[in-house]
């Protein structure tokens, strides 16, 4: 689990493998420890944004601001079961099979 | 190739569409011509990763065939165009520079290639690129390197490698790249070309494979302003299908960039970017452009940015956040690679095993760094802080354009760098972005305008020219003027003075 | 159990009935073939983008206001970012700290009093594609060797309702979670914004159960309860989740925070995913779309535009049928008040057509295992024309029942079952004579009692020819048939 909010120190590598578990990325233990060393240098730089007093500064997330764009509820055309299918790593009875799912309820 | 047909891709779009309007050409000779350049030189230059010859003279042929029937078609039909091989395109290989994507031939077009192929414009293929648009030299490609063609050693720029290679290379007039943190100023800068990353909103991001939704903006490659203009009209324009595109008539870019004047025009120099990393000759080919402003009429002005220096840490928490998000559906359960599956390995094996093999090392990282960036407990002093900083930047963008009508600043610190030279330093390279970053926190338009070649080396500089939101065709007006001059001064645009290939 | 007192949350998942999905247009008709209703956008396709289906958001705000909350005047959506195979995008289009209503309540009978449920938020997000795990035994993911995904309810809108947590319960808190579903159910079928059936998945409950011990300050550790497929569920879950939870603190044990899943066939819940360890899902602004912004003007003239609520329907149906509270209540709790008040609109007499319907019709649809009455064979207008028979006497209390059930079991219109089955009342009065004079002859105390001028004793005898006649008698006619008889000497 990551460390409380805002305490310096260097990352860890089980805090990476946490974050590579997170993003669904598979890791050896090299990689994780290579990547900690790459993050840390990274992190101390993007850190640079906590020097802005930006308390009362409401964040952006659209920069030319814009609302209540919509489109109406019709119906179009869609994708055919073959185009939807077309690039599926596998295909069983028009559904795409995936993998067995495990460590559902029991 | 005959040398009447050599002649055909050293011309620039607006003369090859002229002589195609003229009936001096066909679409078929103009696309055939280009695709024999391709073959002839792409071997060294890397800049395709897809030429679909058939596609382009079956596109070149319909123009043909509806020019011969007197149907009225648009200002670039028949013109060839290379496209980042970012934007989805119905039935050819669409790959976002990646291995996760290798063979995936999308089942629609992308908005931008649908205009292209309304317009009769043919495209002959799809470019290189830094993988999911992470990079800014095009070594992240899964596939192979792009080679600049001012010096094969040195790379052509990023994540756009491919389209400006191509473009500088002479195997197409046009080519459609995207920009995030300067993903088409860049590379334009590096190879000499004419580069633009519109207003946010102005071009269509519906099949743009997303890397960071709030900064991704698509926009011309070209050799000359006027070209440049000619395609942002084409591809540019309000889209129902991308809630985030602005309902508002294209700027005029096409006549900004004719008019070749920019008396009474202000400009701000951005003092935040200079100094301290910029290569000496890059400086000074920016102050002669400025100079050169100064003489053509504008008056010229120093403005301060003062949040400027936070520009790429907060594009560095932004970026790789959106992405985090963006790149999960890489998931191996409905396109693309998928490893591991022996029937009996899980699905989150699957996944984990997929993404390790299909994603490259700096999409690792970004994705990795933006999991953390939002993650619980560290959103709100790095992804949340990063957008307050970003708010703070446009009112620096917002207080310089009432004094002035364009920044400018040089395009890059630095000329073409060596191939590998900053592969194992993600920071140094991260570096490259310095100036062009702001404006796409911003969401305003810019473009890089070459200003000549390095005094240090011989490789070409950019200028890069800012506007405000919805003002895209201030920076036509600029760079056509300038332009002007230096083809004056040159003889003619700077991409036909580099070393032939 | 009055040693805990219960703590229930429940969030319910509505799925709009838009025509076309929440941000593509894609159809949203149910049993279509799998993925025949996809596209990129909902494919989660590299490249593709959301736009936001208007209607869906007029939906959801008429539900905010049919439920009293605030209308947020500008609000984003929020990607919740997880990993699952159903999940086309590995995040969820979802509202996460700008909801667009909140603070809100609807109020419900519960034993028979008034309870307020307090609405914490409505909110929008999308559905996911449905899986079909293959290979293991019954379709359930345990022992599958892989699975099969559809994508085509992926994307559909769906709205989620979130009580704040509903205390002061007490013993009834099974009745109230039922309450607080149904009433919802026919508040949302009011407005017309979906078709509430829980049974093909258009409306959802998880129920989240804690008890706090009495005396306590605060809430117990909750567990969430998923796969809550009907009212009857609803109920039974709640009820057996309190039960375990407290067996488990009687016996010292710690109630562990998970999701578990209510198995309607054993009456019992199982442990599922541990809830120990938070999924962190990384909320942040969805950057595809645009803030939100309904205008004051607009919700004001949508919440003009609203049908007339089912509380507000409910008293006015009361007045009109004149019925006291408790009546109402009854009719309400049963589900039947609809049903009553067009019966009593076809012709039949108020308090009949309630009788009926509180009778022998919800019996019969208990015993079908219908969660509805209104689903039963047999429409307002027909039992009408059943109490009109009554009335008149062609039909006893016994041979109503036999009709209803006839066109229950779908032989027609009551009038066609009496005559196919000849369930006419007898009225005539030389077939019954014999039969009264029976009655009369066994009963001479009675009778005595009715000569002397006891009229109500008759009621003696009318039972003794209804049961010689298997309830097939007139009683009218036989009433009076007594009374002539034994008027005047004879």
């Amino acid at each position: 689990m990551p460390d409380a909010a805002g305490s310096p120190g260097a990352i860890t590598r089980g805090e990476v493998a946490h974050l590579a578990r997170l993003a669904r990325i598979a890791m050896a233990d090299d990689e994780l420890d290579h990547l900690a060393g790459q993050l840390d240098v990274i992190l101390a730089a993007v850190a640079r944004v906590g020097e802005v007093a930006a308390a009362d500064i409401p964040p952006t997330s659209h920069s030319v601001p814009m609302t209540n764009v919509f489109r109406p509820d019709e119906v179009r055309p869609s994708l055919t079961p073959a185009e939807a299918l077309a690039g599926a790593p596998a295909a069983e009875d028009d559904r795409f099979r995936v993998p067995r799912i495990l460590d559902e309820e029991l | 190739m005959t040398t009447a047909t050599a002649g055909l891709t050293r011309l620039t779009a607006s003369e090859l569409a002229a002589a195609l309007a003229a009936g001096e050409v066909s679409a078929a000779e103009a696309t055939t011509a280009h695709l024999d350049r391709i073959a002839t030189i792409d071997d060294r230059v890397g800049a395709f990763l897809h030429v679909d010859a058939d596609g382009a003279l079956a596109g070149a042929r319909d123009v043909d065939d509806r020019r011969a029937r007197g149907e009225a078609l648009g200002p670039l039909a028949g013109v060839p165009l290379a496209c980042k091989d970012v934007l989805t395109q119905r039935g050819v290989p669409t790959t976002a520079g990646s291995k996760i994507l290798e063979g995936w031939r999308p089942p629609y077009d992308a908005t931008i290639v649908a205009r292209l192929r309304a317009g009769g414009v043919v495209i002959l293929g799809k470019t290189n690129m830094d993988e999911f648009a992470m990079g800014s030299s095009t070594e992240n490609s899964a596939y192979h390197p792009t080679h600049n063609p001012w010096d094969l050693d040195r790379v052509p720029g990023g994540s756009s490698g491919g389209s400006a290679a191509a473009v500088a290379a002479f195997e197409a007039p046009l080519a459609v790249g995207t920009d995030t943190g300067g993903s088409i100023r860049q590379p334009a800068a590096l190879c000499g070309l004419v580069g633009v990353k519109p207003t946010y909103g102005g071009v269509s991001r519906y099949g743009l494979i997303a890397f960071s939704s709030s900064l991704d903006q698509a926009g011309p490659f070209a050799r000359t302003v006027e070209d440049a203009a000619l395609l942002h009209a084409v591809i540019a324009g309000h889209d129902p299908l991308d809630s985030t595109s602005i309902d508002a008539p294209v700027p005029p870019v096409v006549a900004a960039a004719r008019r070749h004047d920019v008396a009474g025009m202000r400009v701000g120099v951005v003092r935040e970017l200079a100094g301290e990393g910029y290569q000496s000759g890059v400086e000074q080919r920016f102050r002669e452009a400025v100079d050169l402003l100064g003489r053509l009429g504008a008056t010229v002005v120093e403005v301060s940015c003062p949040h400027f220096g936070y520009a790429l840490p907060a594009y560095y928490l932004i970026a790789p956040s959106e992405c985090s998000s963006n790149l999960a559906r890489f998931d191996a359960m409905r396109y693309g690679l998928r490893v591991g599956d022996d029937g009996v390995a899980g699905v989150e094996e699957v996944m984990s095993a997929t993404r390790a093999a299909g994603f490259g090392a700096e999409v690792k990282r970004r994705i990795i760094l933006g999991t953390y960036a939002l993650s619980s407990g560290y959103y709100d002093a790095y992804y949340g802080q990063a957008q307050k900083v970003r708010t703070l930047i446009s009112r620096d963008f917002a207080a310089a354009y009432e004094q002035v009508d364009v920044l400018v600043s040089p395009t890059t610190p630095t000329t073409a760098f060596r191939l590998g030279e900053r592969v194992d330093d993600p920071l140094a390279m991260y570096l490259a972005d310095l100036a062009t970053i702001p404006a796409n926190l911003d969401g305003g338009a810019a473009m890089s305008l070459p200003c000549g070649v390095s005094p240090a080396d011989g490789l070409p500089v950019g200028l890069q020219i800012m506007a405000p939101a919805l003002a895209d065709d201030r920076l036509y007006r600029v760079g056509g003027a300038l332009e002007a001059a230096y083809v004056e001064q040159w003889g003619g645009p700077l991409a036909t003075k580099g070393p032939p290939l | 159990m009055a040693r805990y007192a219960p703590v229930l949350g429940l969030e319910t998942h509505v799925e709009l009935g838009t025509a076309s999905k929440m941000f593509c247009g894609c159809s949203t008709k149910f049993g279509a073939p799998p993925n025949t209703h996809v596209c990129p956008t909902c494919l989660g396709l590299p490249g593709s983008l959301p736009v936001t289906n208007e209607t869906a958001i007029r939906f959801t705000v008429m539900i905010g206001l049919a439920l009293q909350c605030e209308i947020a005047p500008w609000c984003r959506f929020a990607r919740k970012n997880y990993f699952y195979p159903d999940m086309p995008k590995d995040f969820q289009i979802s509202q996460y700290d700008e909801p667009l209503c909140t603070d809100g309540h609807l109020d419900v009978v519960v034993a028979g009093e008034a309870f307020r449920v307090e609405i914490e938020r409505v909110h929008l997000e999308e559905d996911t594609g449905k899986t079909l795990h293959v290979g293991g035994a019954t379709g359930r993911i345990h022992g599958a060797t892989h699975s099969l995904v559809d994508y085509n309810r992926a994307g559909i809108p769906l709205v989620e309702i979130v009580t704040k947590p509903v205390a002061g319960t007490g013993a009834a808190a099974p009745e109230a979670a039922r309450a607080y579903v149904t009433e919802l159910r026919e508040l949302l079928r009011t407005l017309g914004v979906s078709d509430v059936r829980m049974e093909q998945g258009s409306l959802r409950c998880d129920v989240n159960t804690s008890l706090m011990p009495v005396g306590a300050t605060a809430y117990g550790t909750r567990t969430e309860t998923k796969n809550v497929n009907s009212l009857r569920s609803v109920e039974r879950a709640v009820r057996s989740e309190i039960e375990r939870q407290a067996g488990l603190l009687d016996a010292g044990r710690r109630i562990v925070q998970e999701t578990r899943h209510w198995h309607e066939d054993s009456g019992t819940t199982s442990a599922g995913r541990s809830k120990e360890q938070a999924e962190d899902y990384r909320y942040f602004p969805e950057p595809d779309l645009v803030p939100l912004a309904p205008t004051r003007e607009w919700v004001e003239q949508l919440r003009a535009g609203l049908p007339e609520l089912p509380a507000a329907r409910r008293r006015r149906l009361g007045d009109e049928l004149g019925a006291s509270a408790a009546e109402l209540a009854a009719m309400g709790n049963a589900g039947v008040l609809d049903l009553v008040a067009d019966t009593a609109a076809a012709g039949a007499p108020a308090a009949e057509a309630r009788n009926f319907w509180l009778g022998y019709l919800l019996q019969k649809a208990n015993e079908a295992g219908l969660d509805d009455p209104a689903e039963l064979a047999i429409t307002p207008a027909q039992v009408a024309r059943v109490i009109v028979l009554v009335a008149a006497g062609i039909l006893t209390a016994t041979l109503a029942r036999q009709v209803i059930d006839g066109v229950l079991a779908g032989e027609g219109d009551p009038d066609d079952v009496v005559a196919t089955r000849g369930l006419q009342a007898v009225s005539d009065t030389d077939e019954l004579g014999a039969v009264v004079d029976a009655a009369i002859d066994g009963q001479p105390a009675v009778a005595a009692k009715v000569r002397a001028g006891k009229v109500a004793a008759a009621g003696a005898l009318v039972g003794a020819v209804m049961k010689a006649t298997n309830g097939q008698a007139n009683a009218a006619v036989v009433r009076q048939l007594i009374l002539e008889r034994l008027d005047g000497g004879g």
